[in-house]
């Protein structure tokens, strides 16, 4: 065999599963079909402007020397040092409902305090939910799959404060509409509300490039452009891929992040997830994630006056987390503000707002041959009141990008200018003062765009709603990792590259293979 | 090797797996575990090392023989060979 193992894509699960592999010297490449890395977080340039996409925050924050706590674990098995991660801690973050707020930071004790504030009747089912989910074990691959609507309203009456707890958690990870498995709820509870959020001074691109080095220096062969067509299988056992270009790669392994459906297909062509071969997996005709999202990015001249560094918002005290009839949900979202980490060094002052889209209904747009850029809205430039330009903020003459010719405007573009200024819209001032007259540059990202660069079907963001918790297949040697095994957020997605290729690979090589 | 030398290459492999733990008191006759932050994945990788560094392989059933150091030392005498002086 060529490979010991073949890893189809770069992105956390990959990049963390290559290392352990190239640390034990097995002969590894990974196969990213895009020209970078990152996979569902990643990074670009544009106008000049270094910006992050997917991460607003690393969660499962703790300290240096925390036991026992996934973050201490991920860094263990990658053998890397608390301070190469150069974390820096969100100042708080809020969940922001019309008939209630709630502020959290990295200190437990602040949520709990905040919930016996605002809902003083609920708070011994609260400590209640606390203490079974601290007693859950999500790293039980085997336990039974349960709604955790179910077991929170075992301990919370009141839906407002159910819908509340439930907001940050789904953006942050659910495949699921309306509800999670409880599992999932366990890990991103632990790793939102008990743990918590830090970002890099450097963003996302400090976390991959820590990873790809690291990669690299053990040995490991990293392959951009490289997608997989097939994933080849000679009596039921994985026995390499078949790239786009027609080479083939020979492996012992294939260790898949591209998704449970979209794995499949590689199997068995576009009949996919109804062909019987994945055992384990009842066929089922809809197993595609229905949430995908879009992004908006506004590059500020001065931040909006607030301390908060996320705010996860509802405009409707019944919070719907579910594929929207139309293009996109404005009424609820993820505002995240990076320059309100606690960064040493200022960063350009931006606000990213997230919201659930129709994958369905955005790819149906027409889409032209030009720019798909959105603009700055004229009358924002001349309405409000200009804030007051702050040390780090860069202006950037208006003159430097010319206007695209808008008479070519296809409707994809006019959707992405309506949406953009609606999701601005439905925040403020509700959730965050006016900026509107402070934007200096926008990007906006749709379905579209996740599919593209994630390969992910219908622009799922956290993939399928059903999980392969062992990583198995059916089929001997491939084996499911990233964020269709089940472990969730960029720690989590690390965490199950690394468990998966401990499990299937090195385990096994340890007990199998004799020494020569 | 000798028993210090021994001793030696697995707080070499600890420190190196362990990077934010401080390996420079620990007790010998103590369970690592209760000394340090291990947990299953660390002692794989114990195993790992030292079948890396020493061509030393050991069994799933022989794990709990590395609980402390002094026991690693016990059941690695004899057993491992350094690099240097297989040449």
């Amino acid at each position: 065999m060529e490979y010991d193992a073949v890893i189809i894509g770069a992105g956390m699960s990959g990049l963390a599963a290559g290392i352990r592999l190239a640390m034990f010297d097995k002969r590894v490449v990974i196969l990213e079909r895009h020209y970078v890395w990152g996979g569902l977080n990643s990074f670009y340039q544009f106008k000049g402007r270094q910006l992050d996409v997917g991460l607003h925050a690393m969660t499962n924050y703790v300290p240096r020397g925390a036991k026992g706590k996934p973050l201490t674990r991920l860094l263990k098995q990658l053998r890397l040092r608390h301070e190469q991660l150069d974390l820096h801690e969100q100042s708080f973050s809020l969940i922001s409902f019309p008939s209630a707020k709630l502020r959290f930071d990295n200190d437990f004790e602040n949520l709990r305090g905040e919930v016996r504030r605002a809902f003083p009747r609920e708070i011994d089912g609260f400590d209640a939910l606390t203490r079974e989910i601290v007693a859950f074990n999500e790293l039980d691959l085997d336990a039974p799959q349960i709604s955790a609507r179910e077991v929170v309203r075992r301990h919370i009456r009141e839906s407002l404060l159910e819908d509340m707890l439930f907001c940050p958690l789904m953006f942050y990870g659910s495949a699921r509409e309306h509800d999670m498995d409880w599992d999932q709820f366990v890990v991103m509870f632990k790793s939102i509300y008990i743990e918590g959020f830090a970002r890099p001074q450097a963003g996302v691109r400090h976390v991959l490039s820590l990873l790809t080095n690291r990669y690299r220096e053990l040995g490991g062969e990293l392959r951009l452009r490289a997608g997989v067509k097939r994933i080849l299988t000679r009596e039921n056992e994985a026995v390499g891929v078949e790239l786009e270009s027609g080479e083939i790669i020979e492996a012992d392994h294939v260790l898949s992040s591209a998704g449970l459906v979209e794995t499949n297909k590689l199997v068995n062509g576009e009949r996919g997830i109804g062909v019987p071969s994945m055992s384990g997996h009842r066929p089922e005709a809809d197993a595609t994630g229905k949430l995908s999202f879009t992004e908006t990015i506004s590059v500020l001249d001065a931040p909006p006056k607030t301390d908060a560094t996320i705010i996860f918002f509802s405009n409707r005290d019944r919070f719907e987390y579910r594929c929207p009839d139309k293009l996109c949900d404005v009424d609820s979202g993820v505002i995240c503000m990076p320059q309100n980490f606690k960064l040493p060094k200022p960063i350009d002052p931006l606000v990213r707002i997230t919201n659930i889209a129709n994958y369905a209904k955005w790819t149906a747009l027409e889409r032209g041959d030009g720019s798909s850029e959105v603009l700055i809205p004229s009358e924002w430039k001349v309405s409000g009141i200009r804030s007051q330009v702050s040390g780090n903020g860069k202006a950037i003459p208006e003159t430097r990008y010319p206007i695209p010719d808008t008479s070519k405007t296809d409707t994809y573009t006019q959707a992405k200018q309506n949406f953009y200024e609606r999701s601005v819209a439905a925040v403020t001032p509700a959730h965050l003062p006016d900026f509107r007259s402070n934007v200096q540059l926008v990007d906006m990202f749709t379905p579209r765009t996740i599919t593209h660069f994630t390969g992910h079907e219908g622009g799922a963001v956290y993939g399928s709603p059903r999980k392969s918790r062992t990583g198995e297949t059916g089929i001997k040697g491939l084996t499911i990792m990233g964020t269709d095994q089940g472990f969730l957020g960029i720690i989590g997605a690390a965490l199950s590259g690394i468990s998966m290729a401990n499990r299937w690979v090195l385990k096994e090589s340890t007990v199998s293979e004799p020494i020569a | 090797m000798n028993d210090a030398e021994i001793k030696q290459a697995i707080i070499d492999i600890i420190s190196d797996i362990a990077p934010d733990e401080d390996t420079s008191n620990l007790k010998p006759d103590v369970r690592l575990r209760e000394q340090m932050d291990l947990d299953s994945m660390d002692f794989l990788d114990i195993v790992m090392e030292l079948r890396k560094r020493y061509g030393v392989n050991v069994p799933d059933t022989d794990y709990m023989q590395l609980a402390t150091l002094d026991s690693c030392v016990n059941y690695l005498r004899g057993k491992l060979v350094s690099k240097t002086a297989k040449v």
